[in-house]
């Protein structure tokens, strides 16, 4: 196993002058593979390191930058698109994650790399906002009766909608958690929080603590490793952003997690942070948080779980016990999403070999 | 050190083991794979090009490798991989080299978006190049390859890069993919080219690549200006002619074909505009290739 350069260079940007060649080589695919190509660049930037990259090396950071920015500006169109398609319902969701990052202009939103819009709105609301999308442009992907089944009745969204031009992903949410989910966050409660955004009328953003816990929460109930390192910096940015500029964040943080359910995320997310980001984390909260710890031997075991699932997904980062690690954060992640009972017969089914499975991959050979 | 002087079994050796770092125009590609087939084409096709060291930063890591499973013995097959990203479906064994020309293709369009890259074929001569865009079956690889094969520079035949800062075209002058009947043509036409092996039943049918001239892959390096947008069409048994194309239908052309024209935004339509400013615009009908051949010594020649 090679070491993990990107997290280091995230981290202290001013290593990038004593990369060689090589190592530049290596980085890069780590990078491209965490999918964070466009956010090593503002690392560099913002540190004023970028002329210490050599120039072969710089423009693949550049042309990152520019597909991130790109993606930014189809989010806003986006966001124009939903909010007229919603301009009917009377609903003004509040968005979540990458979107709400975007459209709140926070700096966790610089470099970052953008796909689905994920939307929660009350449930009574949903089906109001489901048709007008419908209305609108957006189709259901393709979904067998199972999979349509299992969301409609266990999960916190509705099968996600695709426009059919723009090919355009939206998820709708009712809640942050499957309705099947140890933790039982309320949405109201961050419905009621939400704060409108004057600069995106007929949307809300989730209050500053709630966006952290969503976040946490998100890092580690997912089950997916894929964006694991992605997320781990989404948190850290907004911990150190709220944290410098939103008064009373660090005290509302363990008493708002406390209403939502949410304390255990929140303990291993700032555990991660720290631990892997250096976040700093004022003492009060670190030890009233403490306070929540499971037993030290869970904790030395998420540890290693996180140092595991926190590596860029690549080859070259690939220990010996890096597929048990990711194999254990899969099944965490679902055991933490249903109960046993429902579990089992849908991890069964999901192994099932199932005759025309959808492949995403396009034929070569047609224009690239 | 080129390719060529390279001894076929270390080709091989590096090939299956850390990967043969080979220089295409602006890029450095480190290929690996255990295929013997792969081997014997890249050392076919790739012949006249610089091999770089080892240790060099490479752009784009492609591995050519065959799927496990029952497949492994059971009509083989062959899966490209970029880096640990697997883009497409597999193809039959026999297939190997297009797809490893179809995979680089695909690495440059999907990531050099330093370059508004155009989906045409370009040659050049006289310090300036002809940019041939390209609707399927128009016989653009096929007038490129003709072109090429007497004297005309090969820039590329399937991605013009064009530099948004300098408004010139970089050369990648790696292999003419030319289709079907197109390969028996340039084969007599040009007795003395390099050919690869044919691959049959491909998406695009019977695939052959012509090895760029040695010439064309010695000034990899220079890039030029662009001066003509030719739109080509192949029309059997039909007289050479050459007339004009509207520019504004050109540019529409283009943002229409070019990879990552969206992407670049207004850097995107700045280069494209200052491309078609810069250049004359036409049609081309064509059957014969002496008659292209001539047509395009004309514009050349021109003033």
């Amino acid at each position: 196993m090679q070491p993990d350069r990107l997290l280091h260079l995230l981290r202290e940007p001013a290593g990038a002058h004593r990369l060689g060649p090589g190592e530049w080589d290596l980085l890069l695919r780590q990078a491209r593979s965490a999918g964070l190509l466009a956010r090593l660049h503002r690392a560099l930037a913002e540190a004023g390191c970028l002329e210490a990259v050599p120039a072969p090396v710089r423009r693949h950071l550049h042309a990152a930058m520019a597909v991130a920015q790109r993606l930014q500006d189809a989010l806003r169109w986006e966001l124009q698109c939903i909010r007229l398609a919603l301009a009917g319902t009377g609903v003004s969701p509040v968005l979540l994650k990458g979107a709400a990052y975007v459209a709140a202009d926070l700096p966790v939103a610089r470099g970052r790399v953008f796909g689905d819009v994920d939307l929660l709105v009350p449930r009574e609301a949903i089906l109001g906002v489901e048709q007008a999308l419908l209305a609108h442009g957006w189709a259901p992907m393709k979904l067998d009766a199972y999979d349509q089944r299992y969301y409609r009745r266990w999960m916190h969204e509705i099968p996600p909608l695709e426009h059919v031009r723009r090919q355009s992903v939206i998820d709708v949410h009712h809640g942050i958690l499957p309705l099947t989910a140890r933790h039982r966050p309320d949405p109201r409660l961050i419905l009621a929080a939400a704060r409108p955004l004057p600069a995106a009328p007929g949307f809300q953003v989730p209050a500053p603590v709630d966006l952290v816990l969503h976040c946490a929460t998100h890092l580690l109930h997912e089950g997916e490793t894929d964006r694991a390192l992605r997320d781990l910096l989404d948190l850290d940015e907004l911990l150190r952003h709220f944290g410098a500029n939103e008064p009373g964040f660090w005290a509302s943080l363990l008493p708002r997690a406390q209403a939502l359910d949410l304390v255990r995320p929140l303990y291993y997310g700032l555990r991660s942070c720290r631990r892997l980001l250096g976040t700093p984390v004022p003492e009060t909260v670190e030890a009233a948080v403490q306070a929540h710890a499971p037993a030290s031997p869970v904790v030395l075991a998420m540890d290693w779980l996180a140092r595991e699932g926190f590596r860029p997904r690549h080859r070259s980062c690939r220990g010996p016990l890096t597929a048990l690690a990711h194999f254990l954060i899969y099944v965490r992640g679902h055991w933490l999403r249903m109960p046993l009972a429902l579990l089992l017969p849908h991890l069964l089914r999901k192994a099932w070999p199932r005759r025309s499975p959808a492949s995403p991959r396009a034929a070569p050979g047609r224009a690239p | 050190m080129k390719l060529s002087q390279l001894a076929f079994g270390e080709v091989r050796r590096r090939l299956a083991g850390p990967g043969l770092c080979l220089q295409t125009g602006p890029f450095t590609v480190r290929v690996r794979s255990a295929i013997p087939a792969v081997a014997a084409g890249l050392a076919l096709l790739y012949a006249e090009h610089p091999v770089a060291a080892d240790e060099a930063f490479c752009d784009f890591h492609v591995r050519l490798f065959r799927p496990m499973g029952p497949r492994r013995w059971f009509r083989p097959q062959v899966q490209f991989a970029f880096d640990d990203l697997v883009p497409f479906k597999p193809l039959p064994l026999d297939h190997a080299l297009p797809m490893l020309e179809w995979g680089l293709n695909w690495s440059v369009a999907n990531h050099a978006h330093w370059y508004l890259i155009l989906h045409a074929a370009v040659i050049e001569r006289g310090g300036r190049a002809a940019i041939l865009p390209a609707p399927p079956g128009s016989g653009k690889s096929t007038l490129c390859a003709g072109l090429v094969a007497r004297g005309w520079r090969l820039l590329s035949d399937e991605l013009a890069l064009v530099d948004p800062e300098t408004g010139l075209v970089h050369a990648l002058a790696r292999p003419v993919s030319l289709k079907n009947t197109s390969v028996e043509l340039i084969q007599s036409w040009a007795p003395e080219a390099v050919f690869g092996p044919c691959a049959r039943d491909t998406v695009k049918g019977t695939v052959a690549h012509m090895r760029p001239p040695a010439d064309s892959v010695a000034r990899m390096g220079e890039p030029a200006r662009p001066a003509w947008v030719v739109f080509p069409r192949y029309v059997p048994g039909a007289a050479a002619r050459l007339s004009p194309h509207p520019r504004g239908h050109a540019l529409l052309t283009f943002a229409g074909n070019a990879f990552n024209y969206g992407l670049l935004g207004s850097r995107g339509y700045d280069a494209l505009a200052g491309l078609i400013e810069g250049c004359a615009c036409f049609d081309f009908e064509y059957s014969r290739l002496d008659d292209a051949l001539a047509v395009f010594a004309a514009l050349a020649d021109a003033a």
